[in-house]
């Protein structure tokens, strides 16, 4: 393999998990933005559940390119176990199976989400509640085992990810958040 | 009277696509109600209401695609469309 | 008013007990009946559902027997209208019939299990001791308004909460054990046991030829004999009170409160279909409930609305929403609040919760609502002039207080 194209598909697995990593976040705002029911100016209710999938759709293609092109690096030396259990991998055994767990994760989520006509609203929203293990796990992974980890637009890039998350949370759990004019709470007891 | 192009009689369906709204899931979101103007409103509590008073409201044609599109958003599901005889 | 004793009927109340040996004796043993034979019998007859839907037995009937996996039978006996008591005084008095229709349906469909639910209101006693050492398993529900709705009794049945479900996918489709599903009333299964044994023929021998046979029906309210009575079906609605005596009557809540107003001008009204539609009513679960002439129709409207409200079952936004919100103008009107818009602002929030729910608790709230401002126009017309012209309002207690 040509230096070139090894520096070339360094990049590009680097490129695809920061880009991968901003449009989760992303995904994780509007997820909870469109789960308020709140209109946003200019883009309806529905955009905001549109770009919220949208989002994350893109985020699992270049997870799947990001998975790809490291998989023909050199240094990392992944082989295709790695890809499925975490802890293995020779080369920054514990930062690498982070983003095995992600990857995990990401594949059941996807998958659900894809088939949550089939599975029903019950098993597709027990199954989301995992994207709020899944963002951490993948921050704790860009940060441990990113190349760019040290460098100050990747701190600030990841300060920023990690503050909008924490801001979007915070507002989920205020009781007004799904303050649309009625309670949900259905009788047990008919 | 205007003489319709013959194809018209054999677009004529035999059935017609409805919504079909599962209350006990709808949270009144109102995404359907962006995408389905002309089918529904909303009441006075955020909640979807069919503009033709009909239980579950036929969807026509030209808003086909809007209603697929209206189901597939729904954030909880509470939507499906289904042929009827009609 | 004169009595008219051909309104009564006697197939169903001078029942033998839980003894089965009486009962068989009274009745004649139950015949086994192929499902074509028990189906054109049925159909014949032209029995409609005693639950308050008023379906054709029949029809549903047919729908289970087309399933694809052999189905369940159940009778309902939860009785949550609570100014209905005929479910209770069956199933007391003859729970055997009751029985006998679950089983000849069982067997001819060939059930994979038959289930008779009772509510807390069913004393248990007798229909315990019937069911004992007959195919049905007997199952004891909580209660509520809308717990004898056919998708919440499946829901209990099936072990989660009695709630009602969205009708999109039919009981007779899936239900309990996700097997086609055939919920019928206790009285229908009654009736179903003596169209078996004595034919369409003779059912019809009682009633109208579009509306035959005979039905239970609870009279209460301002009566001195208060009680379940059988009378055929689409007697004159004075014939039916009259065994009841009505004592100053101003108006009849008929079907209960999902039900609706006739006025006391109008009680040579037939019980049929086509003679309550006018007043928007149906025969419904059979209960006439006397309003007299003293007591503010406007008063006791707003605490019926108060209870439907309360039963809701809290899953559907409309009802959740809208039915405190009728209850609370209702009250408002009753009260003496002179707003010339609560009657239209009413008839609109009527009109918003009604097709919009998984049940027709919504619906049929909506019905005694519209029922409540018909009827009762002068009534709201002299409140919003603020008098009331019964004579015993609470009218000016609620004001002051």
């Amino acid at each position: 393999m040509s230096a070139t194209l090894t520096s070339a598909l360094w990049a590009l697995g680097r490129g695809t998990g920061v880009v991968a990593l901003v449009l989760f976040t992303s995904a994780i705002v509007l997820g909870i933005l469109a789960r308020s029911g709140r209109r946003v100016a200019g883009l309806g209710r529905f955009g905001i559940s549109d770009l919220h999938r949208a989002a994350a759709l893109t985020g699992a293609g270049l997870v799947v390119a990001h998975v790809g092109s490291l998989l023909f690096d050199p240094y990392a030396q992944l082989r295709l176990v790695d890809l499925a259990l975490p802890f293995l991998a020779s080369y920054r055994p514990l930062w690498l199976g982070l983003g095995t767990l992600t990857l995990d994760l990401l594949v059941v989520v996807t998958v659900v989400s894809l088939l949550r006509g089939r599975l029903g609203p019950r098993v597709f929203r027990v199954v989301h509640w995992a994207t709020y293990v899944l963002w951490p796990i993948a921050v704790l992974h860009a940060l441990g085992s990113g190349t760019d980890a040290g460098s100050t637009w990747f701190r600030t890039l990841a300060a920023v990810c990690v503050g909008s998350v924490i801001v979007a949370v915070g507002w989920r759990l205020v009781p007004s958040y799904g303050g649309r004019g009625w309670a949900r709470e259905p009788r047990r007891s008919a | 009277m205007p003489v319709r192009p013959l194809h018209a009689s054999t677009e004529r369906r035999l059935v017609t696509t409805r919504l079909h709204i599962d209350w006990t899931r709808c949270d009144g979101h109102g995404s359907c109600v962006e995408l389905l103007p002309d089918q529904l409103g909303v009441d006075d509590f955020g909640f979807p209401v069919p503009r033709s008073g009909q239980r579950d409201p036929v969807v026509p044609r030209r808003a086909e695609d809007a209603a697929r599109h209206a189901v597939r958003n729904c954030p909880v599901m509470a939507l499906r469309m289904y042929d009827a005889a009609s | 008013m004169t009595t008219a004793p051909s309104a009564l009927a006697r197939r169903l109340l001078d029942g033998a007990g839980a003894d089965h040996e009486a009962h068989v004796a009274r009745y004649g043993a139950l015949p086994g009946l192929r499902l074509d034979d028990l189906l054109a019998a049925v159909a014949d007859s032209g029995l409609t559902g005693r639950g308050g839907g008023g379906f054709p037995a029949a029809t549903k009937v047919r729908a289970v027997a087309q399933g694809a996996r052999r189905p369940v039978v159940v009778g309902n006996g939860i009785e949550g209208e609570p100014l209905s008591s005929k479910d209770a005084v069956l199933l007391n008095r003859n729970p055997h019939l009751v029985l006998d229709g679950l089983e000849v349906l069982a067997r001819a469909l060939h059930a994979k299990r038959a289930i008779l639910a009772v509510g807390p209101e069913i004393e248990p006693g007798p229909v315990t001791d019937a069911a004992r050492r007959r195919p049905v398993h007997l199952v004891a529900l909580a209660g509520g308004f809308v717990a004898g709705q056919e998708t919440a009794l499946v829901n209990g049945l099936n072990g989660q909460a009695p709630l009602p479900r969205d009708p999109f996918t039919r009981v007779t489709e899936s239900g309990v054990d996700d097997r086609p599903t055939l919920v019928l009333n206790v009285e229908t299964l009654a009736q179903i046991a003596l169209v078996a044994r004595y034919g369409a023929t003779w059912f019809r021998s009682a009633g109208l030829p579009d509306d035959p046979g005979t039905s239970l029906f609870t009279i209460s309210g301002s009566v001195s004999r208060p009680g379940v009575i059988e009378a055929e079906r689409g007697a004159r609605l004075s014939d039916a009170l009259a065994p009841a005596r009505p004592v100053r009557p101003a108006a009849v809540l008929v079907g209960g409160y999902h039900g609706a107003w006739v006025p006391a001008s109008d009680l040579g009204a037939r019980l049929t279909r086509a003679e309550l539609a006018p007043y928007s009513a149906s025969v419904g679960t059979g209960i006439l409930h006397v309003l007299d002439t003293e007591t503010c129709p406007l008063d006791l409207s707003a605490d019926v609305m108060d209870y439907l409200a309360r039963q809701s079952a809290r899953q559907c936004g409309p009802c959740l929403n809208g039915l405190p919100r009728m209850a609370s103008d209702l009250h408002r009107l009753a009260v003496g609040v002179r707003d010339p818009d609560l009657p239209n602002e009413l008839e609109r929030m009527a009109a918003l919760v009604t097709g919009r729910g998984a049940c027709a608790h919504p619906d049929g709230s909506a019905r005694f609502v519209a029922s409540t401002l018909r009827v009762f126009r002068g009534h709201v017309a002299a409140h919003l002039e603020g008098r009331c012209p019964s004579a015993r309002s609470t009218r000016a207690r609620s004001v002051a207080s």
